[in-house]
């Protein structure tokens, strides 16, 4: 069977999602499920002590889903931490998706803030998922460094750009020797198909799921794509080339010249 | 006695530990990270733990988040 192991742990999807940004809670655990996930972020929020509202976790399922919390908001490793340190005191599994975004509008991983933060939660005995730009270099030093994938983006949050950042994704998943997540900017099934035909270990998504009338279907149809993807990768792309190679015989023409 | 919580000024009559508190707030415990002048604390501590004027608090939870 072939599983997804992340820190040691075995998981049959390769598709994680995100809990943000749904009209209900309703259809983020319809997303979830018909995604048929494993892996869920969750991000940490002050409370509206004048308005507390409904608590998330009561809508997931903590025997069947893994909760990642991630530190969005962390604009430095020090806030990103102080996130992770939290998230652990709440009793979660000390996994966290370390995403540290100083700038609002593209929302781009701050990649030196980032490794500083890794380096500490590495320390803590974190398991760290870190959010990333597609950079190579900097996925070695997160590797090197103890965090157990890398995360590099396809394009900013929430934007459904897709593999904006192929080719450097592309060098990424031929180095790396921890699972690679790619994490960002996925749109379609379709995106998260190539990710996975690439080599790439799984992928992230929030907004494709959230932002769509039927977040049920799209969910189906972003784990159909997975799966299409990393059968075609197991299975082996053939080459690209320049010329036409014939699919049909080229003798036995019915011609009289 | 006044507490700073989430970045608002309230107060509070005295004595109160964290328990009560976020039992006034009708916050169940099991949902909120507290930290105190900004100490993380672990749920068994909430009980034992006595406020003071001038204290701050956070109360955190988890939310929906990519």
């Amino acid at each position: 069977m072939d599983q997804l192991i992340i820190a040691g742990r075995s998981f049959n999807s390769r598709l994680m999602v995100g809990t943000g940004k749904f009209a209900s809670n309703q259809a983020m655990v319809a997303a979830m499920e018909n995604a048929g996930s494993e892996i869920v972020t969750v991000a940490l929020r002050r409370v509206d002590i004048d308005n507390p509202a409904d608590s998330l976790l009561s809508h997931i399922d903590r025997n069947r889903y893994l909760l990642l919390p991630n530190t969005s908001g962390a604009r430095n490793a020090e806030e990103a931490v102080r996130l992770a340190r939290m998230a652990r005191a709440a009793g979660c599994e000390p996994w966290v998706k370390l995403e540290v975004t100083p700038d609002p509008y593209y929302l781009l991983p701050d990649p030196i803030e980032t490794l500083k933060a890794a380096e500490i939660l590495v320390k803590e005995g974190f398991i760290v998922l870190p959010y990333m730009p597609a950079d190579p270099v900097l996925a070695k030093h997160l590797e090197e460094a103890g965090c157990a994938t890398v995360m590099p983006l396809g394009a900013p949050i929430g934007t459904n750009r897709g593999l904006r950042t192929r080719d450097l994704l592309a060098i990424i998943i031929e180095q790396a020797k921890v699972p690679v997540v790619v994490d960002a900017g996925l749109g379609a099934p379709s995106h998260a198909a190539e990710a996975m035909e690439m080599g790439a270990d799984a992928v992230l998504v929030n907004t494709a799921l959230a932002d769509t009338p039927d977040p049920a279907a799209m969910g189906r149809a972003f784990r159909k794509g997975v799966e299409a993807g990393r059968e075609a990768y197991l299975a082996g792309l053939g080459p690209q080339r320049q010329q036409a190679e014939a699919s049909s015989p080229l003798t036995g023409f019915l011609r009289n010249n | 006695m006044l507490l700073q919580i989430n970045g608002q000024n309230r107060e509070y009559p005295a004595p109160l530990n964290i328990v009560q508190l976020l039992a006034h707030l009708q916050l169940a415990t099991e949902r909120v990270v507290v930290e105190l002048n900004r100490e993380i604390l672990t749920a068994d501590k909430l009980a034992d733990t006595q406020l003071k004027d001038g204290d701050t608090l956070e109360l955190i939870q988890f939310v929906g988040g990519g």
